[in-house]
C-alpha cells in the first residue's frame, strides 16, 4: 500500500499500532479484563487451552478466512470440504481427539467454515437410535472417513411437524428388504447438510409401512452415493438446492428416492425392531433418545448463537470508539458516536444480554448435565421441565441475539453493511438459527403448554418443577420502589419479572378455559390463546433469565470488581427490558406511571456508566482478529486503512469483461444518434 | 400449469374485487393500465431476458445490469416515455427492483447539471451526459462521513494563476466511498468538496470531475478509482472509492449556477440555501415509498405461500390445515400486510404535498418547507425502520424456505436494508424531526399557535391548568372508529413531545451546555418523533377512507386501518397506560379486539396481496407465484444452482477421494 505509507496520512499507516482512540478506552477500564475472560471461559486453564486451538488453527493458512467475502458458491463449497479434510491431519498432528478438552474450541476457532458437520449428527443419530451391532458396524467406517454421513429428516412439505413427514419405507418379507420412495414432491427431502455433493450415505426418516400398516416414523441408513466414483446410486436423484442467505459453504441437498431397496439390517433398531416374518417389536425406553434431542438444542445456544452475537457487539463497539461524527460541543472535535445517546441506547442493552444469555447458558448447562445423570439412573421426572426451558430458551435467545446482531449491524451505517464489516454474515448465519432444532413459535407453545399444567398443578396445590413453584404464589401487590435508585435492587425488578410472568400465565389460562365453558373445541380455543400463550412463555424465560443473572452476580463477591460491572449489566438488562415492554408492568397497575419514569431515569443513567467499560467489556470476550474477520472491529482500531486495503483485493478490482463487453460499446457514441 | 387449488378458493372467497383497490393504489384506473402497458413492453421484450440472477457471481451480476441499463436508456427514447413515474415503472421492471449502475448517473448526475449547473455548463456537459459519452455519479459521502456534511474533508483550492482548483484527499478518511456508479462505470463526477480560495474556507460546493479517460477508460492520472467490494446486497452495483492527489480541473467545472469564484477567486455567495433542502425532501419521499413497495413484495410472497403450506394439526383426525389458519402467523403477518397499505396512502401523501409545496418553492413562497422537510425526515426513518423489520419478519414466517434464496424475500432485505442509512441516518432523522417538534411545542407554550401536523401541541396550553400529564384524561375510546382512535394517538404524540421537552429542560437547568443537554434527551427526543410520525400514519391512513367510493373496498380497508391502528396501541400500551390515556380495561379491549380483526382479514388476506399486483417475475419468488405451484418450482430452481453444474462435484476429486485413499 505505498498509497498510504506517503506520511501525510496524519492517522499513521501501520496497522497494527493502536488507534489512539480504542487504546484510551482501555486505560479506563474498572475491572481486569482477563480475569473476566477467565470467568467467561470457565478458569483460567480453559482459556488456555482455548488460546492454544486458537493460534494452532489461525497460523495455519489452510484454514485461512480471509478471502470468503471474495468467493463464490462453489469455491466457498471447495473450501470447506479442503478444511474438513485438513482438520483429520490437524488433529492427528496435535494430538487433539474427539473426547479431549481442546475439542470444544476447534469449530470455534474455525467460525464453522468447514465441511461435514452433519456427519457427526450422521454419527450421533446411529450412536443413540441404532442397536449394538449396527454401532459396531457403522461407526468405525464413519470415524475413518470410508463414509460420509449426513441426516435426512426435514422434507420439501414438512419440517418441525415431524409426523407429517411423507417418505415411505416399505417392508418386504419376501427379500427382507424395505423398499424407499418419495411418493410426492412434497416428500423430498429438502435441507439435510453435506448431502448436496459430499455424503456417501445419509439416515433417512421415512413412515414405516409392513403389511399395509403405518407404524410411524423410522430411522434408515441409506447409501446414496458410489464409494468408488461418487456417482449416485441406482433409485437416487440428489443434488443441492441452491444459493441461500449464507451456509453457502454447505451443500444442503434435496434427495429423491424411487423404488431403493435396502437390507432389513439398515432400520436403526435399538427402540424399535421389524423381525423377518414382519412383527414389529417396541423395545427399551425412549427417553433417552428424546433426551438427546432436547440436548441438542441447548447445544447450538454457545457456538451458533452467542458468538455471533459477542462478535457483532465487539466489532460494532469497536468501530464506535473510532468513528467520530458531528460535535456534541462547539469548538471541540467531533465526538465519538460511542458518546451518543441513541448509539448506546442501541448496542449497550445487547452487550448485556450477550452476557445475560452466557449466564444463562451456564445455568441450562449444569442443569442438563445433572438431568443426564438422573436419566442414568433411570429417573425421568425432570424430563417435562429440561424440555420446557430448552424449547422456551432456546426460541428466546435465538430471537434476542438475532435481533441484537441486526441492532448492531445497522449502528454501523453505511460501513456495516459491507461484507468487510464482518456483520452481515454474522447476521445472515445467525438468523438460520431461529428455525432449525425447531421453529420458535411452536417451541414456544410447547414451553406454554408445559406452563399451564404447572399452572394448574400449582393451583391444585400438587407439587411442581423448581422453575415454576413460582407460577403457585400469585401475589397481588404493587411494586415497593420509591425512587429511581430502588430499581438498581434485583429484588424489586425481580419481582416485578415474575409478577408479569405470572399474570400473562393465569390470563392465558383462563382465557383458554372461559373458551372452553363457553363450548368452543379445545384445539380451538388453543389456537385462538397461541398469540398470549407466546408471550406468557416469553416471559417465563425473561424472568428466568433476569433471575439468574441476578443471582450469578450475587456469586461473583470475591471478585468485587467484576461483581460491580456485572451488577450494571444485569441492572441493565433487567431494566431495558421494563423499559422496551413498559405495557406488560403497568397492565395491572403492578408498576405505576410514575414508576416507569423511575425505571426510565435509572435505565438512561447506566448506559452512561456502562459506556466507560465498554470497550473492555467486549475485549473480554476474546476474540482474534481473524476470529473477528472485520474491516471494523480489529483489535487495533485501523478501520479506514484496513477497509481500503481489503477493497483493494476485491475480484471486482481485477479486470473485468465488462467494458469491453458493454460499456465500451455505451461510451462510444452509440447512443448520440438517438 | 393450473393454479394451486387453495389459492384458487382463497380468491373465490374474496368479498371485494381486487383490481378496485389496484386502481387505488395506483391512483387512478386509467394509471393501473399504463403501468400495466409498460410492465408488458419490459417482459415481452427477449433483450431483458437473463439467467436467474441467484446464480451469477457478482461479477455477472453487474455484466448483466450494465447490458440492461444501456438498452433501458435507448429504449425509453424509442418509446418516449419521459414522464418520471413512467420511467420508475419502466426501470423497475428492467431491473426488478434492484439498483443498477447507471442509478447515479440518471438520477443525481443529469438532475444536478439541471438544477445546479450554468448555460455553459450545461452547454458543455449536458448533451453528451444525455448520451451517455459521460457517465456520471455523485461522490459525496467519504468513508469518515455520512450524515453529517459538514464533516467532509475532501479540498478544493482555488489557483487562480492557473484559474483552476485543486482537487485532494487530504486523509484516508476522506477517499470517497459508497457512490455508487463509481468504481467501474462513471467516467466523471459531480464531487462535493471544501472550497477553499483566497485562503479561506467556503465551505462544501459541488465540482464536476472528469475521472477516467474518455476512449480508454483508465483511470485520469492524480486520481485512484475502484470497487469498494462485496456487500450485503447491492450485488449490480459497483459502488466505489476515490482518491485525488493535486487534481486539477478548469474554474469552469465548478457548478456556479449559485455560489460563484471568479477569475480572481473572489466568491460570490448563493442567495438561498435552503432550496438544496427540495432535493433532499423528495429523495426522502422516494424512500417512504418504497418501503411500502417493499413490504408489500414480503407480504405477497409470504401470505400466497401460507396460504399453500399446510402443516400440523389444529383438529385431530383433520388434514393438515392451511398455516395461513394459524392465529400466530395470523398475528405475525396481517399487522404488516396492513402497514405496507398504510405506507403506500403516507407516500402518496407526501408526493402530492411535495409537488404542491414545490410549486410553491419556484414562486418563492418556502413557507411550508421546514414542516415538509422535518416530516419527511422522521417518515422516512420510521417507515424504513418498520419496513425492515417488517421483510424479515415475513421472511421468518416462511420458515426455513424463506431463508433460501428462491423465496426472493432474502434479496428484497438486503436491498431495501441500506435506506436505513442512505439519505440520512434513521436516528439522526428522527433527531431532525425531533427539533422541529421542540421548537414547536415550545412556540406553543409562548402563547403561539403552530399550524400543520403539529397543530395537536395547540391543545397542550389550553390543558396547562392541570397538574398533571396533560394528557392525562381517558379518552371515550370508540374502538370501531379509526377517528376515535387517531385521537388517541394524538394524546400519546402530545404526551411524548411534552415529556421530551421537560427532560430537556430539565438537563438545561442542571447547566449542562445545549448540545450536551440535547444528548441526554436524545432518546426521549427519538420516542417522540416515534410517536408523532405514527400519529401522522394513522391519521392519512384514515383520512384515505373517505376518499373510497365502492363499499366492499371500504369495508375491507377500514378494517386494515382499525388493525393497524389498534395493533400499534397494543404493541405500544404502555405509553397509552403510563400517560392515563387508556385504562388497562380498554387495552385488554384492543388486544381482544385485534385478534378479532385477524379472523375477520383472513378471508381476504390473499385477495389483499393480489391487489398489490406484482408480477411473477417482479417478485422473483418461488414461495409467492400467483399460481402457488411452490414444490414443484423449487426443485426445478434448484436444479440449475451453480454446484449442481456437474453429476459429481470436481471436490470430490481433489479433496474426498485422497483423504478416503489415505485413511
Amino acid at each position: 500500500m505505498a498509497l498510504l505509507e506517503t506520511s501525510k496520512y496524519s492517522q499513521g499507516s501501520v496497522l497494527g499500532s493502536v488507534n489512539p482512540d480504542l487504546a484510551s478506552e482501555r486505560q479506563t477500564a474498572s475491572f481486569c479484563v482477563e480475569k473476566l475472560t477467565a470467568l467467561l471461559d470457565g478458569g483460567t486453564e480453559q482459556t488456555r487451552i482455548r488460546r492454544a486451538v486458537v493460534e494452532a488453527i489461525q497460523s495455519d493458512p489452510v484454514f485461512s478466512r480471509e478471502n470468503q467475502y471474495f468467493q463464490t458458491q462453489n469455491e466457498r463449497y471447495e473450501a470447506a470440504v479442503r478444511k474438513a479434510v485438513h482438520l483429520q491431519k490437524k488433529m492427528h498432528e496435535m494430538g487433539w481427539t474427539e473426547n479431549g478438552p481442546e475439542y470444544k474450541y476447534i469449530y470455534r476457532a474455525l467460525s464453522g467454515d468447514v465441511a461435514f458437520l452433519l456427519h457427526r449428527v450422521f454419527m450421533r443419530s446411529i450412536s443413540v437410535l441404532g442397536s449394538d451391532k449396527q454401532i459396531a458396524k457403522w461407526i468405525p467406517l464413519a470415524t475413518q472417513h470410508k463414509l460420509i454421513g449426513s441426516y435426512a429428516q426435514t422434507e420439501l412439505g414438512h419440517g418441525t411437524y415431524l409426523q407429517g413427514l411423507e417418505t415411505t419405507a416399505v417392508f418386504d418379507t419376501a427379500t427382507q428388504e424395505f423398499i424407499l420412495n418419495t411418493p410426492k414432491i412434497s416428500a423430498m427431502k429438502w435441507w439435510p447438510g453435506d448431502m448436496g455433493r459430499s455424503a456417501t450415505h445419509t439416515v433417512v426418516f421415512a413412515q414405516l409401512y409392513i403389511h399395509g400398516k403405518c407404524y410411524g416414523i423410522h430411522p434408515f441408513i441409506v447409501q446414496i452415493r458410489s464409494l468408488q466414483d461418487h456417482s449416485l446410486c441406482p433409485g437416487i436423484t440428489a443434488g443441492d438446492i441452491g444459493p441461500k442467505m449464507n451456509f453457502e459453504h454447505i451443500d444442503n441437498g434435496y434427495l429423491l428416492l424411487k423404488n431403493v431397496r435396502i437390507p432389513r439390517e439398515n432400520m436403526l433398531s435399538k427402540f424399535c425392531e421389524v423381525r423377518p416374518d414382519g412383527t414389529y417389536v417396541r423395545q427399551g425406553s425412549q427417553q433417552i433418545n428424546y433426551f438427546t434431542m432436547t440436548t441438542v438444542r441447548i447445544s447450538l445456544i454457545s457456538d451458533e448463537v452467542l458468538t455471533p452475537l459477542m462478535k457483532a457487539c465487539t466489532i460494532a463497539i469497536r468501530y464506535s470508539a473510532v468513528r467520530r461524527q458531528s460535535k456534541l460541543k462547539p469548538g471541540e472535535q467531533e465526538a465519538k458516536i460511542l458518546d451518543y445517546q441513541t448509539q448506546q441506547e442501541k448496542l449497550l442493552p445487547q452487550l448485556a444480554a450477550a452476557y445475560a444469555f452466557h449466564f444463562v447458558n451456564d445455568y441450562l448447562q449444569e442443569l442438563f448435565n445433572r438431568g443426564y445423570g438422573e436419566i442414568q439412573r433411570k429417573n425421568f421426572d425432570m424430563l417435562p421441565e429440561l424440555h420446557a426451558l430448552s424449547s422456551g430458551f432456546k426460541a428466546v435467545i435465538t430471537q434476542q441475539c438475532t435481533a441484537g446482531v441486526e441492532i448492531c449491524l445497522r449502528a454501523c451505517g453505511g460501513h456495516g453493511y459491507s461484507l468487510l464489516s464482518g456483520l452481515p454474515s454474522l447476521y445472515t448465519k445467525i438468523i438460520a438459527s431461529c428455525i432449525y432444532e425447531g421453529e420458535n413459535t411452536i417451541l414456544l407453545l410447547q414451553t406454554a403448554r408445559f406452563l399451564l399444567k404447572c399452572f394448574m398443578a400449582a393451583n391444585a396445590g400438587q407439587p411442581v418443577p423448581p422453575s415454576v413453584t413460582y407460577l403457585a404464589a400469585v401475589k397481588h401487590g404493587k411494586c415497593p420502589a420509591k425512587n429511581k435508585l430502588d430499581f438498581l435492587s434485583p429484588d424489586i425488578y425481580t419481582e416485578a419479572y415474575q409478577h408479569v410472568a405470572v399474570r400473562l400465565t393465569s390470563s392465558a389460562a383462563a382465557k383458554l378455559q372461559d373458551l372452553i365453558q363457553s363450548g368452543v373445541k379445545k384445539h380451538d380455543a388453543w389456537n385462538q390463546c397461541t398469540v398470549q400463550l407466546v408471550q406468557a412463555a416469553k416471559a417465563h424465560c425473561h424472568y428466568i433469565a433476569v433471575k439468574n443473572f441476578a443471582e450469578t452476580v450475587e456469586k461473583l463477591e470475591t471478585k468485587a470488581d467484576i461483581q460491580k460491572i456485572m451488577k450494571h449489566l444485569c441492572d441493565l438488562f433487567a431494566l431495558h427490558g421494563i423499559f422496551s415492554n413498559t405495557g406488560a408492568f403497568l397492565h395491572d397497575g403492578y408498576i405505576s406511571a410514575a414508576q416507569i419514569d423511575m425505571v426510565t431515569a435509572s435505565y438512561l443513567d447506566l448506559l452512561a456508566v456502562i459506556r466507560k467499560d465498554a470497550v473492555p467489556l467486549v475485549d473480554a470476550f476474546d476474540f482474534t482478529d481473524k476470529s473477528l474477520n472485520s474491516a471494523l472491529g480489529s483489535y487495533d482500531g485501523q478501520v479506514y486503512q484496513r477497509l481500503y486495503e481489503w477493497a483493494q483485493k476485491s475480484p471486482t478490482n481485477q479486470m473485468s469483461p465488462a467494458y469491453e463487453r458493454y460499456l465500451k460499446p455505451l461510451l462510444h457514441n452509440t447512443l448520440s444518434k438517438l | 400449469m393450473s393454479v394451486n387449488a387453495d389459492l384458487r378458493r382463497e380468491r373465490a372467497a374474496a368479498t371485494f374485487q381486487p383490481e378496485l383497490l389496484t386502481h387505488i393504489l395506483d391512483g387512478g384506473a386509467e394509471r393501473t393500465r399504463r403501468r400495466k402497458e409498460i410492465e408488458a413492453l419490459v417482459l415481452n421484450d427477449p433483450d431483458f431476458q437473463h439467467e436467474d440472477l441467484n446464480f451469477l457471481s457478482r461479477s455477472q451480476r453487474y455484466e448483466q445490469a450494465i447490458r440492461k441499463s444501456s438498452l433501458m436508456v435507448m429504449k425509453l427514447r424509442e418509446y418516449g416515455i419521459a414522464d418520471p413515474e413512467e420511467i420508475y415503472w419502466f426501470k423497475s421492471f428492467v431491473h426488478r427492483g434492484r439498483p443498477e449502475p447507471l442509478d447515479l448517473h440518471l438520477g443525481m448526475f443529469l438532475p444536478t447539471l439541471l438544477t445546479q449547473a450554468t448555460p455553459e455548463q450545461q452547454d458543455r456537459f449536458f448533451m453528451p451526459a444525455w448520451n451517455l459519452e459521460i457517465v456520471g455519479t455523485y461522490a459525496q459521502t467519504e468513508m469518515g462521513h455520512g450524515t453529517h456534511l459538514r464533516g467532509l474533508e475532501t479540498t478544493a483550492t482555488y489557483d487562480p494563476s492557473t484559474q483552476e482548483f485543486i482537487l485532494n484527499s487530504p486523509t484516508v478518511t476522506s477517499i470517497k466511498w459508497w457512490p455508487g456508479g463509481l468504481g467501474k462505470t462513471s467516467n466523471h463526477a459531480i464531487v462535493l468538496a471544501q472550497l477553499y480560495t483566497q485562503g479561506e474556507c467556503k465551505g462544501l460546493h459541488a465540482f464536476i470531475v472528469p475521472i477516467r479517460q474518455l476512449g480508454t477508460h483508465e483511470p485520469l492520472p492524480g486520481i485512484t478509482v475502484g470497487d469498494i467490494g462485496p456487500k450485503f446486497g447491492y450485488d449490480e452495483m459497483d459502488n466505489g472509492y476515490l482518491k485525488m492527489d493535486n487534481f486539477r480541473i478548469p474554474r469552469e467545472n465548478m457548478l456556479m449556477k449559485y455560489a460563484q469564484v471568479e477569475p480572481d477567486g473572489t466568491y460570490v455567495k448563493p442567495v438561498s440555501d435552503k432550496l438544496t433542502y427540495g432535493t433532499m425532501v423528495f429523495i426522502r419521499s422516494l424512500i417512504v415509498g418504497d418501503s411500502a413497495r417493499s413490504l408489500s413484495r414480503a407480504c405477497t410472497i409470504a401470505i400466497r405461500y401460507s396460504a399453500v403450506r399446510h402443516q400440523s394439526e389444529l383438529k385431530p383426525g383433520e388434514p393438515e390445515p392451511q398455516i395461513l389458519d394459524y392465529q400466530t402467523q395470523q398475528y405475525k403477518l396481517f399487522p404488516l400486510l396492513a402497514t405496507a397499505y398504510a405506507f403506500h396512502f403516507v407516500g402518496a401523501y407526501i408526493k402530492d404535498t411535495y409537488q404542491r409545496v414545490s410549486g410553491d418553492i419556484s414562486t418563492g413562497d418556502l413557507s411550508e418547507l421546514p414542516e415538509l422537510h422535518a416530516l419527511t425526515a422522521g417518515l422516512k426513518a420510521f417507515t424504513s425502520w418498520t419496513a425492515n423489520a417488517g421483510i424479515e419478519e415475513c421472511r421468518m414466517a416462511c420458515g426455513g424456505h424463506g431463508y433460501s434464496r428462491c423465496s426472493g424475500i432474502p434479496d428484497i432485505y438486503v436491498t431495501f436494508t441500506p435506506s436505513c442509512t442512505y439519505e440520512g441516518e434513521n436516528t439522526v432523522m428522527m433527531l431532525q424531526t425531533a427539533r422541529f417538534l421542540i421548537k414547536s411545542y415550545s412556540q406553543v407554550t409562548s402563547g403561539q399557535q403552530v399550524t400543520g401536523m403539529v397543530s395537536y401541541l395547540n391543545e397542550l396550553s389550553r390543558q396547562r391548568i392541570q397538574p398533571q400529564h396533560v394528557a392525562a384524561r381517558t379518552v371515550t375510546m370508540r374502538i370501531n372508529d379509526p377517528t376515535s382512535l387517531v385521537e388517541a394517538y394524538k394524546s400519546r404524540a402530545a404526551r411524548l413531545v411534552e415529556s421530551a421537552a421537560k427532560n430537556l429542560q430539565a438537563e438545561l437547568n442542571h447547566r449542562k451546555s445545549k448540545e450536551d443537554a440535547w444528548n441526554r434527551t436524545s432518546v426521549d427526543l427519538v420516542r417522540a418523533s416515534e410517536a408523532h410520525c405514527h400519529y401522522v400514519v394513522v391519521k392519512l391512513f384514515t383520512a384515505k377512507l373517505a376518499e373510497v367510493s365502492d363499499a366492499a373496498v371500504h369495508a375491507v380497508l377500514t378494517n386494515l386501518c382499525l388493525l393497524y391502528a389498534l395493533f400499534g396501541i397494543s404493541r405500544n400500551a404502555g405509553d397509552f397506560l403510563q400517560a392515563g390515556i387508556l385504562t388497562s380495561a380498554q387495552i385488554s379491549q384492543v388486544n381482544q379486539h385485534v385478534k378479532e380483526l385477524l379472523a375477520v382479514i383472513r378471508p381476504n388476506a390473499v385477495a389483499l396481496v393480489d391487489s398489490f399486483d406484482f408480477h411473477d417475475v417482479h417478485l422473483g419468488s418461488v414461495l409467492g407465484r400467483y399460481d402457488g405451484n411452490v414444490y414443484e418450482n423449487m426443485f426445478e430452481w434448484a436444479k440449475k444452482s451453480p454446484l449442481n453444474k456437474t453429476q459429481v462435484h470436481e471436490s470430490f476429486h481433489k479433496h474426498l477421494k485422497p483423504m478416503q485413499a489415505k485413511l
